[in-house]
C-alpha cells in the first residue's frame, strides 16, 4: 500500500502543495525539450529526404559549436566566426553528398548508417586536431546572448527563468517557423517532400536528389549549430556533448522519424517527463533518473503507437 | 481538308531517335539493337506482349536506364544514354505504369513540383520568404491552375493525392508532367486499369494536350482499341526486339505482331 501511495499520490500531493516548483519543474522540461527537440530535427530532416539515419548528427552539434569558438579564440570577431560556421557547415553538407552519399545511391540503409558512424569519427578527429581535445566555454557573451535571469513571484513562492534558456526558446521557434515555410511554401520544401515521398517521380520532373542531399545536410547542420550554442552556454563545449545525441533516439521514438511537428513535440514531452519524474518520482528509488527515463517514456510509447505520434502509419498487406 | 490530313500535316521531322540501343540486366537481355523514331507532333504507341522490354524503353528515354549500346538523338543532339535530370531539362516529362505521386502532399503541391525546373529563385530568397520568391510562386501557380482547368481536375485541388482514386491519380500524374511543359510526354499505360468511362476520358485528354499543347507523345498501352484509335504510328516490341513498325493498320495486320500476341513457337 505504501509504495502505491507514494507512486500515485504522494507526487501530486506535492504539486499540489508547491505549484510554485511544479511550475518551476515544467519550465525546466520545457528548455531542455527545445534542445532535445532541435537536436532531433537534425536527425529528422536527414532521415525524411534521404532514408538515412545521421548516427553523426550529434557530433555535427559538437564540431559546429567547436568551429565557433575556436575561430573566436584564434582572433575571429564572434558575428564573423559565426557566419564563417555556416559557410563550414555548407562545405561539410557538400562533402558528405560528394563522398559519402553519391556513392553510396541505392545502397542498403543499414550501408548508408554504417557510413555515418565513419562521419562521426572523422569529424571527431578533425575537430581534435583543429581545436584540440579540450573543453571550451561558449562565447555567449560575444555573441549577445544574455545571461542573468529574471525571479518571477507567484503561486506564494517565485520561479526563476535563465535569460538564455528564453533566448534558446525563442530562436528555436523561429527556427522551427523559418522551416514550416520553407517546406510548405517554396519550390525548395517542396522539392524535399517529393523526394522523401517518390525518388522516382522526383527524378522525372527534374529535381537533382544531389542538390536536395545538400539542402538537408547543410539545413541539419545549421540547426546543429543553433544547438551547439544554446547547449554549450549552459555547460560548455566539449565532445562529451556528442552523447547528447543518444536523447534524441526517444524524441523520435516518441514523435515519428519523419514528422518535423512530431519531433518538437516529441522534444518537449521528453525534456517535460525527464525533469518531473526526477523531481517527483525520483526521490522514491534515491533519485539520478533523469538519465534513463525518457527511454522508459519512449519505451511506453512504443507499445501503444510503434510509428510515433505523427509518424506515418505502417500498414502491411498480407 | 479532313481532320486526318490537318493531323498529317502538323507532323513534322523526327525529335527523338532511337539507334541500335542494346540494354541488359546482367544476362538478362531486356532491349536488343531496337531502333525507331518519334516526330513532331505525333501520337506514337509502342505495344508488345508482357515482358517485350516496353517499360525499358521509356525508362531508357527518360535517363532511368543507361542502355550499354547504341544512341539516343534528341533534337540533332546525341546521347550514350543521359541522366533523368537532363532529360527533363531537355523537356522530356513522364508518368508511371503504378502511378508515381508524393502521395502525402495535395493535388496543387504535386502539380506545383512538376514546375520545379520552371522556377528560378534561390535558396536565399526562399529562405527569407522575399518578395521576388512570393512573386514567383504566384506566377507559377497561374500556370499550374490553367493545367488545372484543363485536366477538369478543380474540385480535388486541395485533397492528398492518397485519397484520391485510381484514375483521377493518374490524371494528376499527367497534370504533374504537363506542369513542366515538356515537348516529348512519355506515358507508361495511362489507362492500365481503368474502367471505360476513365478511359474514354483518358484518351480524350491525351489527344488534347497533344492537340492544344502540340506535345509529342510516347505512350505505352495494352488496349489494342485505345492504340488504333490514338496513335499515329505504332512500334511493337516482343522479346526486346523491334518486331514491327507502322500505321496502326499495318501493325494490325502484320503476321509477325499477330504471332507475337496469339504466342505462335519462334
Amino acid at each position: 500500500m505504501h509504495i502505491l501511495y507514494s507512486i500515485f499520490v504522494d507526487p501530486f500531493m506535492q504539486m499540489a502543495h508547491a505549484p510554485d516548483l511544479l511550475v518551476q519543474t515544467l519550465w525546466d522540461g520545457l528548455v531542455s525539450g527545445v534542445l532535445y527537440a532541435l537536436i532531433a530535427l537534425g536527425f529528422v530532416l536527414i532521415f525524411k529526404a534521404s532514408g538515412v539515419f545521421n548516427f553523426a548528427q550529434g557530433i555535427m552539434v559538437v564540431f559546429a559549436a567547436l568551429t565557433l569558438v575556436g575561430l573566436n579564440e584564434h582572433g575571429v570577431p564572434a558575428y564573423l566566426a559565426l557566419a564563417l560556421t555556416v559557410v563550414v557547415m555548407l562545405v561539410l553538407a557538400i562533402a558528405v553528398e560528394r563522398a559519402i552519399l553519391r556513392p553510396l545511391v541505392n545502397q542498403p540503409e543499414i550501408i548508408l548508417f554504417m557510413a555515418t558512424f565513419g562521419l562521426t569519427y572523422v569529424l571527431i578527429g578533425l575537430g581534435e586536431l583543429i581545436f584540440g581535445g579540450d573543453p571550451k566555454v561558449m562565447i555567449s557573451d560575444q555573441l549577445g546572448l544574455p545571461s542573468g535571469s529574471y525571479r518571477i513571484n507567484m503561486l506564494g513562492g517565485y520561479v526563476q527563468l535563465q535569460k538564455i534558456d528564453i533566448a534558446a526558446a525563442i530562436i528555436a521557434s523561429l527556427m522551427v517557423a523559418g522551416l514550416g515555410i520553407v517546406f510548405n511554401r517554396t519550390r525548395i520544401g517542396r522539392a524535399l517532400r517529393a523526394v522523401a515521398d517518390s525518388h522516382r517521380a522526383a527524378l522525372s520532373v527534374g529535381i537533382s536528389l544531389e542538390q536536395i542531399w545538400v539542402v538537408v545536410w547543410f539545413a541539419a547542420g545549421v540547426v546543429a549549430l543553433a544547438t551547439g550554442i544554446m547547449w554549450g552556454a549552459r555547460s560548455n563545449v566539449s565532445f562529451a556533448l556528442e552523447i547528447i545525441a543518444l536523447k534524441a533516439l526517444p524524441v523520435l521514438i516518441l514523435g515519428g522519424f519523419t514528422s518535423i511537428p512530431g519531433a518538437i513535440v516529441g522534444g518537449l514531452i521528453i525534456g517535460v517527463g525527464e525533469k518531473m519524474g526526477e523531481f517527483y518520482w525520483g526521490p522514491l528509488v534515491g533519485g539520478g533518473i533523469e538519465s534513463w527515463f525518457a527511454y522508459v517514456i519512449a519505451l511506453v510509447f512504443l507499445l501503444f503507437r510503434p510509428q510515433g505520434l505523427f509518424g506515418e502509419r505502417i500498414i502491411e498487406r498480407l | 481538308m479532313t481532320e486526318t490530313e490537318a493531323r498529317a500535316q502538323r507532323i513534322g521531322a523526327p525529335v527523338l531517335a532511337v539507334e541500335e540501343v542494346s540494354l541488359t540486366f546482367g544476362g538478362v537481355r531486356a532491349l536488343s539493337e531496337v531502333s525507331f523514331d518519334v516526330r513532331e507532333h505525333e501520337v506514337r504507341a509502342i505495344i508488345g506482349p508482357n515482358g517485350a522490354g516496353k517499360s525499358s524503353m521509356l525508362n531508357v528515354l527518360n535517363g532511368f536506364y543507361q542502355p550499354q549500346h547504341g544512341i539516343i538523338r534528341f533534337r540533332g543532339r546525341e546521347f550514350r544514354g543521359m541522366k533523368p535530370h537532363a532529360a527533363a531539362t531537355m523537356g522530356i516529362g513522364r508518368t508511371f505504369q503504378n502511378i508515381a505521386l508524393f502521395r502525402g502532399m495535395t493535388v496543387l503541391d504535386n502539380i506545383m513540383v512538376g514546375r520545379n525546373l520552371k522556377m528560378r529563385g534561390n535558396l536565399l530568397q526562399e529562405a527569407f520568404w522575399l518578395p521576388a520568391a512570393r512573386r514567383e510562386e504566384i506566377e507559377h501557380r497561374r500556370a499550374v491552375e490553367e493545367i488545372i482547368d484543363f485536366l477538369e481536375i478543380q474540385h480535388i485541388r486541395r485533397t492528398p493525392v492518397g485519397q484520391l482514386p485510381y484514375g483521377l491519380q493518374k490524371r494528376v500524374e499527367l497534370a504533374r508532367a504537363l506542369a513542366m511543359e515538356p515537348s516529348v510526354l512519355l506515358l507508361d499505360e495511362p489507362m492500365a486499369g481503368m474502367n471505360l468511362e476513365e478511359k474514354q476520358d483518358m484518351c480524350r485528354f491525351v489527344l488534347d494536350v497533344n492537340d492544344h499543347y502540340g506535345t509529342t507523345i510516347v505512350l505505352i498501352e495494352h488496349d489494342m482499341g485505345v492504340v488504333m484509335d490514338i496513335s499515329d504510328r505504332v512500334v511493337v516490341l516482343d522479346y526486346g526486339s523491334k518486331i514491327a513498325d507502322g500505321t496502326p493498320e499495318a501493325v494490325r495486320a502484320d503476321q509477325a505482331v499477330i504471332d507475337a500476341y496469339l504466342g505462335v513457337a519462334h
